[in-house]
């Protein structure tokens, strides 16, 4: 085998086990939420996985992102520790916000992560802001900000093309389009095209398979590239399908707003399955019982983990230390 | 002694701070212009990269400079009109105000807001005149302001080397106020904590921004009769509650004249705490805007809908058991 075939092959395996972690990591979750180890439930990222993977496989360690409420795709695929994000889900003091932020905040700011965030479309002001000033202090890092097709009607991530492609900065909008805001279908949420949208502000975009993880990957590190160099932003239109239901809690709402044809059919492109053939059983045999042991252990630091002491609420409000009263008492 | 006028104070303030470290920057409408006055000059002394002007979308460079903040920068955003903090009330109240908590302490997101020209400003209406320090107060955000412009000067400062958001509303009647003092000794006042502007033994009190003086124009209208202390807290939130105390201590007594909206009101935080917690004398009252107000145009109206030194006045009678003055 050649180097640059080695090379190539490392590639395909590092993406094949992001995604397996990511796939696996909420098939536990779900399970720790059906247990009630996991409080309130999660956003499954379940069949998406291929675009975490891809595009944070073109970034640099340094590199900034900002997520979403559906974000542990894109958290472990940053680098994020598998147990520290378990044990952030199950509300443990070892977790990666000390079980303060939970599914829909998970965040190490340590790792360029800087939070999934529980309102749509909140992340990509956040993001220009960060490479505005990345480009400020001189560095050639770059920001990505994930978000869904619901967020494409927000007015505040349109605000940000502006600002983003006004000032030429290095950020990348990555818009996962699974078809569906909670239930509402993209063709009913979408006047003209999310790719348009961003031609309307000169913004390069492209609308790509969101199930081909190289796909993902290559597309990402072309806008990357420029993007660092001073080309500005882009945005990347992924397409691919949410396997699972909006959120853990919608089997209790009894909605019905797909066909169970449907679900087969978008399940029947994998995004996992894609990039298991392309090496070969045996590999993904070997990688899939490494990541199993990951998340053993994962599950065990978490559930073994001390969950945080009442008292402690209020801990980390503010960056200061500053505490809340807790009743008055005179200057002497 | 050379005057220091409120926005010369709040200018020299950003000037400072801007010299002093350069990750600070100003983002707002018009700033480099310094349509408000505040930033006249500082485009031409620290340039573009650190004066921006920005387009007209309030809520996307709001979350701009947390992103900015998240990753080293201090932005002060300049807000032309007070309630464009209602337009971004997300941005500030849900995003950068709870990212310390929700990461467990990983980020500061040091922010300064600020908004000269808060409240009631001659005809500008129900849009343009509101005061939203409760509304920040509430939520729990550092809320600052600022009765002299000394105390802008260094209420500012504080605010920007202060690691979390913090809201600097300066009130719009005081920003033609002038102040006889040596510029060498303005420094940074601490957040949080409040000041004895005027001293008295029967009642305290206190009173925000440019309600300030008229508090203390009421005391010394009944210096003969009753002897007011006049507290500023400068700070909203976190509220002093031990220098209100120290003061209610000695006087036993109080009214809070507050320039917001009753019902859920600031005025009704410091009276109900107070009644909690502190040992009054006497029932305590407050003089605030009416419940829900929308200030409205016509000047009568807008006077009629504003905390006014009469209404004080009688405030500071009754809780003292002294006769109501004949109109
Ligand atoms: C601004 C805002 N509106 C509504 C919600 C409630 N909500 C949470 S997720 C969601 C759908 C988001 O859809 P999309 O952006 O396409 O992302 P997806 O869930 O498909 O990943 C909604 C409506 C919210 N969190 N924030």
């Amino acid at each position: 085998m050649s180097d640059a075939m080695s090379e190539q092959y490392s590639t395909r395996e590092r993406l094949y086990r992001t995604m397996r972690l990511i796939r696996r990591f909420e098939e536990f979750c779900i399970k720790l939420v059906r247990s009630g180890e996991i409080a309130g439930g999660i956003h499954p990222y379940i069949g998406q996985e291929a675009i975490a993977a891809g595009v944070c496989a073109a970034l640099r360690p340094d590199d900034y992102i900002t997520s979403t409420h559906r974000g542990h795709g894109h958290v472990l695929a940053k680098g994020a520790d598998p147990a520290g994000m378990m044990a952030e889900l199950t509300g443990r003091v070892t977790g990666l916000n000390k079980g303060r932020g939970g599914s829909m905040h998970a965040a190490d700011v340590s790792l360029g992560i800087l939070g999934a965030n529980g309102i749509v479309g909140a992340g990509a002001p956040i993001a220009a802001g960060a490479a505005w000033a990345a480009t400020r202090a001189g560095e050639d890092r770059i920001a990505v900000s994930f978000f869904g097709d619901g967020a494409v009607s927000q007015g505040v991530v349109l605000e940000s093309f502006n600002l983003a492609a006004l000032w030429q900065l290095p950020v990348l909008f990555v818009c996962e389009n699974n078809g569906y805001a909670s239930t509402l279908t993209v063709d009913n949420a979408v006047a003209g095209t999310i790719v348009g949208r961003a031609a309307a502000f000169g913004i390069p975009a492209a609308r790509i398979d969101g199930t081909d993880a190289e796909a993902v990957m290559a597309a990402t590190r072309e806008y990357a590239d420029r993007a660092r160099s001073g080309g500005g932003p882009a945005l990347l239109e992924c397409a691919a399908y949410r396997f699972d239901a909006h959120h853990t809690w919608e089997h209790k709402s009894f909605v019905r707003y797909r066909t169970r044809e449907e679900v087969a059919e978008g399940r029947s492109r994998d995004p996992l399955l894609v990039q298991a053939e392309l090496i070969g059983s045996e590999t993904c045999e070997r990688i899939d019982r490494e990541v199993e042991e990951v998340l053993e252990s994962a599950r065990q630091f978490a559930l073994e983990s001390p969950k945080p002491d009442p008292a402690d609420a209020l801990d980390h409000l503010y960056a200061t230390g500053l505490r809340p009263r807790a009743g008055v008492t005179a200057h002497a | 002694m050379p005057k220091l006028s409120y926005l010369g104070a709040l200018s020299k303030a950003l000037n400072d701070e801007l010299a002093r470290d350069p990750s600070v920057c100003v983002f707002g409408e018009d700033v480099r212009v310094g349509v408000a006055n505040i930033t006249k000059g500082l485009v031409e002394q620290f340039g573009p990269q650190r004066i921006v002007d920005m387009p007209l979308s309030e809520q996307a460079f709001t979350s701009f400079a947390t992103g900015a903040a998240l990753v080293g920068q201090r932005p002060v955003i300049e807000f032309q009109i007070p309630s464009l903090l209602f337009l971004v009330f997300e941005q500030i109240a849900n995003q950068a105000h709870k990212f310390s908590l929700m990461t467990g302490g990983q980020a500061k997101v040091p922010v300064t807001y600020l908004v000269p020209g808060s409240g009631s400003r001659v005809g500008w209406a129900g849009q343009h005149s509101d005061q939203p320090y409760g509304l920040f107060a509430h939520v729990g955000l550092k809320t600052v302001v600022p009765s002299t412009p000394s105390d802008a000067y260094g209420l500012l400062v504080s605010a920007i080397r202060d690691d979390d958001p913090v809201v600097v509303l300066t009130p719009a009647a005081s920003s033609t106020d002038r102040e006889d003092v040596d510029p060498a000794e303005l420094g940074p006042v601490p957040l949080g904590v409040g000041r004895v502007v005027r001293p008295g033994s029967d009642i305290t009190v206190v009173a925000v921004g440019h309600l300030v003086q008229e508090a203390v124009a009421v005391a010394d209208e009944l210096a003969s009769e009753v002897s007011v202390e006049v507290f500023d807290p400068r700070t909203v939130y976190p509220f002093d509650w031990a220098g209100l105390a120290a003061s209610v201590g000695r006087t036993g007594r109080l009214v809070v004249i507050d320039d917001t909206n009753r019902f859920c009101g600031f005025a009704a935080e410091i009276v109900s705490t107070a009644a909690e917690e502190l040992t009054l004398t006497a029932p305590p009252r407050r003089v605030t805007r009416p419940d829900g107000t929308v200030l409205p145009f016509a000047l009568e109206l807008d006077r009629a809908a504003q905390p006014h030194r009469d209404q004080l006045m009688d405030a500071v009678r009754g809780v003292c058991g002294l006769a109501r003055k004949d109109p």
